[in-house]
């Protein structure tokens, strides 16, 4: 398979964003956003994440089939999430006991 | 038939010494390599199983302490669900014939497949640390908040033990997945595999999605112990109730990694000894994969009186009911098979029968629990205990005994003693249902797991359960004793003994270190019984 070469510029602007999104989590920390607190926090997460995955493990540049498999991790961890979910937003409803 | 004689050379005399196995990349040495690893730990799990059914003999808690005996039933857990049922079929079995089923020389990263052995046992060895410098009492969940603030025990060793085992088990999973894709051997089309390597396919899928939730879990709950971070502790916003959901998304699947490799294992037992294609293959396919999904969707069906929300309950006991679905496709299906079929009795054949009536009562038994109502009445009771047992021990090692059994002229080069085999096929059988279907109905009348003592009406049950696990135990030795004496004194294996159909038949008894003479070309279907070209191989 041929490599793709990413020029290092895009390694360093990608770092930069990185460290930038780094210090907006810890700015916005010492604002209280009441409910919005994790949902900013959890944000500015996903979207170094993203960043990561795409550029740091080269998904943007891979084939069909790594996308796949990303995707597929990605909608198995929405799977953990939403059934997880599917208890704690209805727990306040009733529970056993 | 053909009776090939033991080639010259092979995979077992393909180098000697110790180096000559600790550095292979053969994939064969190292299934063997996992086969050493997975029997000692099946023995020391079992010998914590003798201790708890000894002290069960009797009503009052008087062989064992009560702490003691919380340690023997977390410990009995822990080594017989990672370290002997996950790796057992796919690292033994899964290891030595996926390449050779589909036609290629080895798995596709052979270093990996060594790393994971060795990770494997580094994560046995902590686990053993943990074992014997204080034990573990958390039970094999090691459910939150006991294990992070309460338990004294060496919870953290045994952590990282699982913690770093998982590694090893997304490693074969990983190396399962890109095999099958990218090493099949010309002619080897997806519906030409045998159903054995869809399910090991299946079975990876999960190892990979699955473990990595488990690993980081198990992490959680050691950090918490040291940091206190709070992520399971109410009194800091945490919740103890999370970590069964993340504990159950990996560990009810992981009931698959053990039960999907088993019917893999079933439906070549049931095709070879009936002679006759699987019926429905495509089904039977299709039902692994389903099974692996379906399997993430359930898990909170062990978590009904943990206080989840009522409506979640419901949705995942809808859930589990479907899972119902896949598992009896594969149940009829191999009933099917046999109907008309020419079956023959030998040894690996009463293994696969034994698992399917075993594997029903565990599976309709199953059902009983994903029903919320009666689920409530017996969470925590011997039935569940029974329950699992008849999934992962009248289910998986039947299985796991046949494979052996049906596979072992292959990889040793020897044949057994068939009539000791039969009788102790028989002995395990009639042992394990002594053992463990007393239980059902100790559960059902209220006996709580995890005590060491218990109300003296229990005891004619109990009795009888310690009884079959006595019968058992002598079961499992006998494999353990002729199928080593088999290594020296067998009578020499043909390349197929039994007659079957299949790529690891078209090898010799053992195999190359390349698998085969010649890359192998697949002209005919699965299974393809009485067809001419398959005819002319056997
Ligand atoms: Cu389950």
């Amino acid at each position: 398979m041929a490599e793709h070469i990413v020029p290092t510029r895009v390694y360093y602007t990608i770092f930069a964003i990185l460290m930038l999104c780094t210090y907006l989590t810890v700015r916005i920390a010492f604002f209280d956003l009441g409910p919005l607190n994790v949902v900013a926090a959890l944000t500015i997460a996903v979207l170094k994440a993203t960043l990561v995955v795409l550029f740091f493990m080269h998904v943007k540049y891979s084939t069909k089939l790594t996308w796949a498999v990303v995707l597929g991790s990605v909608f198995w961890l929405g799977i953990l999430l939403a059934l997880t979910m599917s208890d704690y937003l209805t727990r306040a409803w009733r529970t056993y006991g | 038939m053909t009776t090939a004689l033991v080639p010259a050379r092979h995979y077992l005399n393909d180098g000697y010494g110790i180096k000559s196995w600790l550095l292979t990349r053969d994939h064969k040495r190292i299934a063997l390599l996992y086969l050493a690893g997975v029997t000692f730990f099946f023995f020391i799990g079992g010998a914590f199983a003798v201790l708890i059914r000894l002290e069960l003999a009797t009503p009052v808690g008087d062989l064992v302490s009560d702490e003691t005996y919380n340690k023997l039933f977390t410990m009995h857990g822990v080594m017989m669900v990672f370290f002997f049922l996950i790796p057992a079929i796919p690292s033994v079995l899964g290891n030595f014939l996926v390449p050779i089923m589909i036609g290629a020389k080895d798995l596709a990263f052979p270093k990996l497949n060594l790393a994971s052995w060795y990770i494997y046992m580094l994560g046995a060895a902590f686990t053993t640390y943990a074992i014997v410098t204080g034990g573990l009492d958390t039970g094999w969940t090691f459910y939150t908040p006991f294990s992070t603030v309460a338990s004294t025990s060496a919870v953290i060793p045994a952590a990282l033990g699982i913690f770093i085992t998982g590694f090893s088990s997304i490693l074969t999973g990983l190396n399962f997945i890109v095999t099958i894709h990218r090493m099949r051997a010309p002619g080897m089309t997806w519906f030409r595999l045998p159903l054995f390597i869809w399910s090991h396919y299946a079975t990876s899928l999960i190892m990979v999605l699955g473990t990595p939730v488990l690993a980081i879990t198990i992490l959680l709950v050691a950090a918490e112990r040291v940091f206190h971070f709070g992520f399971f502790d109410p009194a800091v916003g945490g919740d103890p109730v999370l970590f069964q959901h993340l504990f159950w998304f990996y560990s009810h699947p992981a009931v698959y990694i053990m039960i999907l490799p088993a019917m893999g294992v079933i439906s070549e037992l049931i095709a070879a000894f009936c002679r006759k294609p699987v019926y429905g293959y495509p089904f039977v396919a299709f039902a692994s994969l389903a099974i692996a999904v379906l399997g993430f969707l359930v898990w909170a069906h062990h978590m009904f009186v943990a206080g989840i929300s009522v409506y979640a309950a419901m949705i995942f006991s809808i859930l589990s009911f479907l899972v119902a679905i896949p598992s009896a496709v594969k149940v009829f299906n191999w009933t099917a098979t046999m109907y008309k079929g020419s079956v023959s009795w030998q040894t690996p054949m009463l293994y696969a029968i034994g698992f399917i009536g075993l594997f029903t009562i565990g599976g309709l038994t199953g059902l009983f629990l994903a029903a919320v109502g009666l689920d409530i009445h017996v969470t925590d009771t011997y039935f569940i205990v029974a329950h699992f047992h008849y999934i992962m021990v009248g289910g998986t090692i039947m299985a796991y005994l046949g494979g052996l059994h049906y596979w072992w002229p292959k990889i040793s080069g020897r044949l057994y003693n068939e009539w000791l085999a039969k009788v102790s096929a028989l002995v395990i059988f009639v042992g394990f249902n002594l053992t463990f279907f007393p239980q059902f109905i100790l559960g059902y009348l209220g006996m709580p797991r995890r005590y060491h003592a218990y109300p003296p009406e229990f005891q004619v049950l109990n009795v009888l359960s310690s009884a079959g696990a006595s019968i058992l135990g002598v079961g499992y030795l006998l494999p353990m004793m002729y199928l080593t004496w088999s290594l020296r004194y067998g009578r020499l294996a043909s390349a197929n003994p039994w007659g079957a159909v299949g790529l690891e038949w078209n090898t010799t008894s053992p195999p190359p270190t390349a698998n085969f003479a010649e890359p192998p070309e697949v002209t005919w279907e699965a299974y393809d019984y009485g067809s001419p070209a398959v005819v002319e191989h056997v």
